[in-house]
């Protein structure tokens, strides 16, 4: 009897210990993640802070860390109007258009092929494929540079374009679509087959619809690469006219030390797009890194 | 369906990739071989030099220091990257509520990477009014000089590039999710503790996805460019001269177009060795299945 008592009594205080460990570990982790996810938001902040403030609080100490008036929107109408962004917010919108819908024509076309007709060469062929992958753009950037002289192309935005039709600029998302076209099954396409269907009809009515989600995910890869990239439009483009938002940021950089609250305002002006489509499509995005990290 | 006709589909397949293989990377990269083996300014005709390029590398004291510093930038950044990518995924697939929400946040600076970024950077490394030095004096610290001290510049440049998380941590959140719980049942049974556990399972079958984050950070990380040609071009004193951005100079800027062909290839095979030692040293991942091979 006393036993059972004690047993009783037991249960519960073990239970209740347990209970507060659990807690203190939800709480810790809480106060963790807070803390990490400040330190990786402050940059972010602090861009956005600086672009509304004037130039003279740019040279502040100590730094007025939280918002306060005055709140000086006009460093965006002033990096809108003093530099030529709409234009580089153009070529940088045909760019982005243009390589997507290069890149999905491509990569569905090429990773069909790879996962679904066998032909003699194909396993070479795929790991030339993978390889090409490792290999560092700066081997070809100096006779390309003369092949796109000798054809006319410098300083346009064709360069920066045409090789996404060809899967040149990023064999990675052949590598993504593959693994998608690889996981449906076989007997779709036999039964089609049968059906009479040939090549091309089961690729295009069967395998593209089933994969809208793996090409939703190639177009926001494209679209994020091709916004952010530098090195090739720095290589490729010279005048003004032609310059996508990076490299007229940077740009900016160079030129106009001092004028840092237009700087910081440009600099959310071309963070801005990236971010909204991001925040509605992170979930592609995440389940496209996971699949070509995961069976790669 | 007869045979002959199905690899003709397979080639009219992957044609679009096929074509672009020869057109913009096999052709260039014999090209870039023999400009390598040039001395070219761009305009006149190439003359024939030899290995001599190649030669000059070994002779060429900047194109050293950036070599060197390349590799510095490398040999911490990988590392702590991963190590950091691995613990925040760690933390956030625990089952807590917004955890999930929690792994946007992680991966957006990755989203607004380049020269935005780096300008933003550029800012916050300011010695007196940027924003890494004002919350060190809040603690009664007076920080470096960060990207303008010869000593501090290079571990600025790899403490902003720790924000590029992103990739790697969804990869290997979606790596923990792939565990078998019972595992870590059965180990918390036998009394194991949180580092043990970590230390027999999650390291173990985490250890393929480690590999292929470890080569890709590799690759990129010898091919670091725009945050060092905005932040500080090279400076201060050649500090954070890499081994691209001092290509750049020499072939865009300087137009010597021979001998930067020569850097591009000694970049590549760089990659490409350390590429295979990491795969010849890979006896620690765990492959499943595999293991009465070895």
């Amino acid at each position: 009897m006393k036993e059972a008592v004690m047993k009783a009594s037991a249960i519960p205080a073990s239970g209740l210990g347990q209970k507060r460990k659990k807690l203190i570990c939800k709480l810790l982790w809480y106060v963790l993640v807070c803390l990490l996810a400040v330190i990786f938001i402050i940059p972010v902040y602090w861009m956005v802070l600086m672009s509304f403030k004037p130039l003279s609080e740019m040279y502040v100490v100590p730094i007025p860390w939280f918002p306060r008036p005055p709140f000086q929107i006009s460093n965006y109408i002033e990096a809108w109007q003093n530099y030529p962004f709409p234009t580089y917010f153009k070529n940088t919108i045909t760019v982005v258009l243009l390589t997507t819908v290069g890149n999905v024509f491509s990569a569905t076309l090429t990773a069909y092929g790879f996962a679904r007709i066998k032909f003699p060469g194909r396993n070479v062929l795929f790991v030339i494929l993978i390889s090409s992958m490792m290999l560092p753009f700066q081997v070809k950037t100096i006779p390309l540079f003369q092949m796109y002289k000798l054809a006319g192309w410098l300083d346009t935005l064709l360069p920066l374009i045409v090789p996404a039709f060809f899967a040149a600029a990023t064999p990675f998302y052949v590598f993504l679509m593959r693994q998608f076209f690889l996981s449906i099954p076989e007997d779709l396409s036999a039964a089609a087959r049968i059906d009479g269907c040939g090549s091309f009809r089961i690729f295009r009515s069967i395998f593209l619809p089933l994969t809208k989600p793996a090409i939703v995910t190639v177009c926001l890869f494209s679209f994020m690469d091709n916004w952010n990239d530098f090195f090739l439009p720095l290589i490729f483009i010279n005048s003004n006219e032609n310059k996508t938002l990076s490299l007229g940021l940077a740009g900016m950089t160079g030129q106009y030390v001092s004028e840092w609250h237009i700087i910081m305002a440009a600099s959310v002006i071309t963070v801005l797009p990236c971010v909204i489509v991001f925040l509605f499509a992170q979930k592609y995005f995440v389940e496209g890194i996971a699949v070509s990290g995961l069976k790669g | 369906m007869n045979k002959r006709r199905q690899w003709l589909e397979g080639y009219a397949f992957i044609s679009p990739w096929l074509i672009g293989l020869f057109v913009f990377t096999l052709a260039p990269m014999i090209y870039s071989l023999y400009i390598s083996l040039t001395e070219w300014d761009f305009i006149g005709e190439p003359t024939f030099v030899g290995l001599e390029n190649y030669a000059n590398i070994f002779r060429d004291d900047l194109a050293i220091q950036s070599l060197w510093n390349t590799l510095y930038y490398t040999v911490f950044s990988v590392p702590l990257r991963l190590a950091l990518a691995l613990t925040v995924a760690i933390i956030l697939s625990k089952p807590y509520r917004g955890a999930k929400g929690m792994r946007i946040l992680f991966y957006l600076p990755g989203i607004i990477s380049g020269v935005a970024v780096a300008a933003v950077w550029t800012r916050m490394f300011d010695p007196f009014y940027g924003g890494i030095n004002d919350i060190l004096r809040w603690f009664g610290i007076t920080g470096p000089g960060w990207i303008n001290d010869v000593h501090w510049a290079m571990p600025s440049i790899i403490l902003m590039n720790l924000m590029y998380i992103g990739t790697p941590m969804v990869v290997f959140i979606a790596g923990l999710k792939d565990i078998p719980q019972q595992l870590y049942e059965v180990a918390t049974l036998d009394g194991a503790n949180a580092w043990q556990r970590f230390r027999s399972i999650t390291f173990p079958m985490l250890s393929p996805i480690l590999f292929f984050n470890l080569i890709m950070q590799i690759i990129q990380s010898f091919q670091v460019f725009t945050n060092v040609y905005v932040m500080t071009n090279g400076g201060p004193a050649n500090a954070t001269s890499v081994i691209v951005l001092y290509l750049y100079q020499t072939a865009f800027q300087y137009l010597r177009m021979g001998y930067g062909s020569a850097l591009a290839w000694v970049l590549f095979l760089i990659i490409l060795v350390m590429t295979l030692v990491v795969f010849r040293t890979s006896g620690w991942v765990y492959f499943e299945g595999k293991e009465d091979s070895r």
